[in-house]
């Protein structure tokens, strides 16, 4: 398998000299075509400055980022934007749906943005939408949704354009349980089925253990790594939650 | 501190509230110049006629001053009511830190007052420069002397533009205190997030309603143009009609149109799913469904904008032509008498020698009669082609008696106002008339060879068209016709007019003062003594005809342009201001479309064509209004209006770009560096 993400010493720092803050701090790792990697850690730990350096929301001081081979760290205006349309899909903590449109047209936004026909649009939507179980939504506006209804639209916006890789930051952090748990098991299925690489951000513990495998940061560096194999998900969650308090910290947030 | 804090807040919204700011300081402006206006005018050196129809102006301006004061108003208090919803977090952050509601309402009349002090002193200062080349304009239109430029300030215009706007912001503030008082915590921090329902009206009851609509909108427009009739027109209670006939069902279709146009767009999946238009629809929508009301207000202040200044514009354009065409001689006198008296035999000429007036200061002198046409009505000479020309004005029937010229007496009248002499055989007549709607129908009778019976005998047209030509000196095109029979014809005919034309031998300047001065002393003092009923003679000179309508024209000028750009600053600064204090929620909005990768290029685009959509719909309806507005303005005033009309619609439009556009693109550059955050 080649790598679609390769991620090369990466630093980025804030503030001026007198008061430097390394937010990330030499993190370099791969993630392979078709992976479901989560990166857990603390508030302030780094996680989301990488994932925002990750999407190109956000610069690195130095080190490279390579999407699919291409150094993304060198592109700059639209040739962003279009990189981020084109290879990226976005799923966030607040699932940023325009308040204003419907599901269906939240989705077939990210399509008719990369200038797509709408009845090429139409029968995308059908099949993602069946596939994450939002059919009976997509004529509703975002106040009329669940939050977890919410966020599986986010996710369908995110996947439908077929992104190389999927970024999902904090995805289930404003949902109940029984909304996590969808949320989660749509997330395996796109992954199994399409298969979607996956990137996710969380210091939730029973999240992550939906991946296939875990990095944890501490204070903008790699403190660990830990892979599922053939464990079930329950061993896998058990696992996690050791290294957490090995981390020291959160082991409230995993509960 | 509370003085500090706002300060702070006023210089960190200056950028973002810069519209809100300028449409004071011009509203300012206008104010000032237009009350100033009698200050600049008492300093010209101008003619009695001109100075009385310049006292009659600024009574008429000072006016207008209290409904341009009302209009003003209104927009002040709409504005500042978009500001407080605007900043509803901030008043949220400042009560949960315990600031007492007493201590914000402190903060925001600080504020205001503070607004209202530096755009008065601006504005009043401005306000002063622009008024100076308002003189100057004023001068050239009555043709003053400017000579000796002085500086004109004018105090009590300064005093009731302080006093005006004082009011104006001591009632904003009350309604800003009472406002924050009424205001709940929780409604204020979560106030951006209380999702708008977005109205979506059934299709099918749109449908109807705007075929209704534009059902009753149609017959309006019918009503005004072609149903049209000036003495209707004029009664209260048709212009009213109209004018509720139009209002509603512009309301109307706004509600229709604006409820109903993303049902129609997203039927129509390939435009609707291209690119940003989805997300552009959805912004306009939501914008246009919650101000159908407002929309309509500006759709219709925009529609009177237009048709005051096209008007306006053309009046004085077609009163300058006129001038020039239809008064080319310095004096004109009119014998007439009531039916029953008898006129003097003697020409104008014995008569006014008789009388003592000193001929050797006239030249060019002609005399001319105009007889009975004896029982010949203009239903006789027109036929059935009369009922083209009926029910324009009163003075059209067919029973109105027709007015005959002899042929000699008409090339006299020919010559005074430069028009070939023509001959007639002893069987034909001719028909002289400039009226438009009757010289039309007269065209058509004589076209057809209408034949008439003038003291027994027959005649037949000699032209197949009217000969265009006043009858006597006028600023208008009044002349519903005069026919023109031989010689041969009028022997022994009763007279019931006598005309005498003349001009002055003085050439320069100060000779024809003292001319102009001779000639209506005399006249006045000879002729035009006690009650008008006993008069028997009547004059009329050039230069008091040319006051006039310099005058009429400078009016109609000054109260459109007064009236106009208020109306024009204030539909766009309500545009302005509903798009800009929606910026907040479109920062989130374009922030997640920059996410999802979109072009910045195709974000200006939305942007653009958002902004864009919301300032050409209530301009589109406004545009359509005044081409039948227009329409019924020129016929009601088509006495006056003769010609100018596209160089009117032409400076109109000039007007309104750089206002209304200069608005928009403002709002646009501003709205994007919002949201570039």
């Amino acid at each position: 398998m080649e790598g679609i993400l390769k991620i090369d010493s990466i630093e980025k720092y804030y503030g001026s000299k007198s008061s430097l803050t390394k937010a990330l701090d030499g993190i370099s790792f791969e993630v392979d075509e078709g992976e479901y990697v989560a990166i857990m850690g603390a508030s302030g730990s780094g996680k989301t400055t990488l994932l925002n350096c990750i999407s190109t929301i956000d610069k690195v001081t130095s080190g490279h980022i390579y999407v699919a081979g291409k150094d993304i760290t060198k592109l700059k205006g639209n040739a962003l934007n279009k990189f981020r349309r084109e290879e990226l899909g976005f799923v966030f903590q607040d699932f940023n749906l325009l308040d204003t449109m419907t599901a269906y047209e939240n989705i077939a936004l990210a399509l008719s943005i990369q200038g797509m026909g709408a009845a090429k649009i139409d029968g995308r939507i059908r099949e993602i939408s069946s596939a994450l179980g939002i059919e009976e939504v997509l004529k509703k506006y975002p106040y009329q949704m669940s939050g977890g209804q919410k966020q599986r639209v986010a996710a369908a916006r995110a996947i439908i354009t077929e992104p190389k890789l999927v970024l999902a930051d904090e995805p289930t952090g404003a949902l109940d349980s029984k909304s996590s748990k969808m949320l989660l098991e749509s997330f395996k299925y796109l992954n199994e089925a399409i298969p979607a690489t996956i990137l996710m951000v969380t210091h939730d513990a029973f999240t992550a253990s939906y991946a296939k495998r875990v990095i944890f940061i501490k204070d903008g560096k790699i403190f660990n790594e830990i892979i599922r194999g053939p464990k079930s998900r329950k061993e896998f969650f058990n696992e996690i939650i050791d290294v957490i308090s090995l981390l020291g910290g959160d082991a409230g947030d995993a509960l | 501190m509370l003085y500090k804090l706002a300060l702070k807040n006023i210089k960190k919204s200056v950028k973002d509230y810069s519209i809100y700011f300028f449409t004071l300081v011009i509203g300012v402006i206008i104010f000032y110049v237009f009350n100033a206006l009698d200050s600049q005018t008492a300093m010209l050196n101008v003619s009695d006629s001109a100075r009385e129809i310049m006292v009659l102006m600024n009574t008429f301006l000072s006016g207008v001053s209290v409904f341009v004061a009302i209009v003003l108003g209104a927009l002040i208090i709409y504005a500042s009511n978009f500001m407080i919803k605007r900043r509803k977090k901030e008043f949220g952050v400042y009560l949960t830190l315990g600031m007492s509601k007493r201590r914000m309402s402190t903060i925001l009349l600080t504020e205001t007052f503070l607004i209202g002090v530096i755009s008065m002193v601006i504005g009043l200062f401005l306000g002063v420069v622009m008024s100076q080349f308002m003189s100057v304009a004023v001068a050239h239109m009555f043709e003053a002397d400017m000579s000796k430029f002085t500086f004109v300030f004018s105090p009590k215009a300064a005093i009731k533009t302080i006093i005006f706007f004082g009011v104006m912001y001591i009632v904003v503030m009350i309604f800003n205190t009472v406002a924050v008082g009424r205001c709940k915590l929780i409604d204020l921090l979560y106030g951006g997030k209380k999702n708008e329902k977005l109205k979506v009206h059934n299709p099918i009851l749109c449908l109807i309603v705007f075929i209704a609509s534009c059902a009753v909108l149609g017959r309006a427009y019918y009503l005004v143009t072609t149903g049209f009739n000036v003495d209707q027109m004029f009664t209260p209670k048709e212009l009213v009609k109209v004018i509720i006939m139009g209002s509603v069902s512009t309301f109307f279709i706004f509600w229709s149109v604006s409820g109903s146009i993303l049902t129609i767009a997203t039927k129509m999946k390939g435009f609707y799913l291209k690119k940003l238009n989805s997300f552009t629809l959805r912004q306009f929508s939501s914008k246009a469904n919650t101000m159908v009301l407002s929309m309509t207000v500006i759709c219709l202040m925009l529609f009177l904008t237009i048709v005051l200044l096209g008007s306006a514009i053309s009046l004085t354009y077609s009163m300058n032509a006129t001038i020039k065409e239809n008064i080319p001689k310095d004096l004109q006198v009119i014998r007439q008498v009531p039916e029953g008296e008898t006129i003097p035999e003697s020409t104008l000429t014995e008569t006014l020698t008789a009388d003592g007036l000193d001929m050797s200061s006239l030249k060019d002198i002609e005399d001319m009669n105009v007889y009975s046409s004896e029982g010949l009505t203009m239903g006789e000479s027109m036929g059935e082609y009369i009922e083209s020309a009926l029910n324009y004005y009163t003075f059209v029937t067919e029973d109105a008696t027709e007015d005959i010229m002899s042929v000699s007496d008409y090339n006299k009248l020919a010559k005074v106002f430069r028009n070939e002499p023509i001959e007639l055989k002893e069987d034909e007549y001719a028909i002289f008339a400039d009226l438009t709607i009757v010289t039309e129908a007269r065209d058509n009778a004589l076209a057809a060879g209408r034949k008439i019976t003038y003291r027994g005998r027959e005649l037949s047209p000699a032209f197949d068209k009217c000969i265009n030509s006043p009858f006597q000196l006028n600023i208008n095109k009044c002349n519903s016709g005069v026919i023109v029979v031989p010689d041969s014809l009028v022997d022994g005919a009763t007279v019931t007019l006598k005309m005498f034309f003349a001009d002055y031998v003085a050439e320069n300047k100060e000779d024809r003062e003292t001319e102009e001065k001779y000639i209506n002393d005399f006249m006045e003092s000879k002729y035009q003594t006690g009650d008008i009923t006993e008069w028997r003679i009547f004059y009329t000179t050039k230069e008091v005809m040319k006051a006039g309508s310099v005058g009429l024209g400078a009016m109609a000028t000054f109260v459109s342009l007064y009236v106009g750009v208020i109306f024009l600053i204030a539909s766009a600064a309500i545009l302005s201001l509903k798009e800009l204090s929606e910026s907040a929620d479109n920062i989130e909005r374009f922030a997640v479309l920059r996410r999802i990768g979109t072009d910045e290029k195709m974000i200006d685009r939305a942007l653009f064509k958002q902004i864009g959509l919301f300032f050409f719909f209530p301009m589109l309806f406004a545009v359509i209004h005044s081409i039948f507005g227009l329409r019924a303005a020129s016929k009601i005033l088509e006495i006056f209006i003769s010609d100018g009309m596209g160089l009117a619609i032409f400076v109109t439009a000039l007007i309104i770009v750089v206002i209304y556009g200069g608005y928009f693109f403002v709002t646009y550059f501003t709205s994007r560096r919002i949201i570039k955050g």
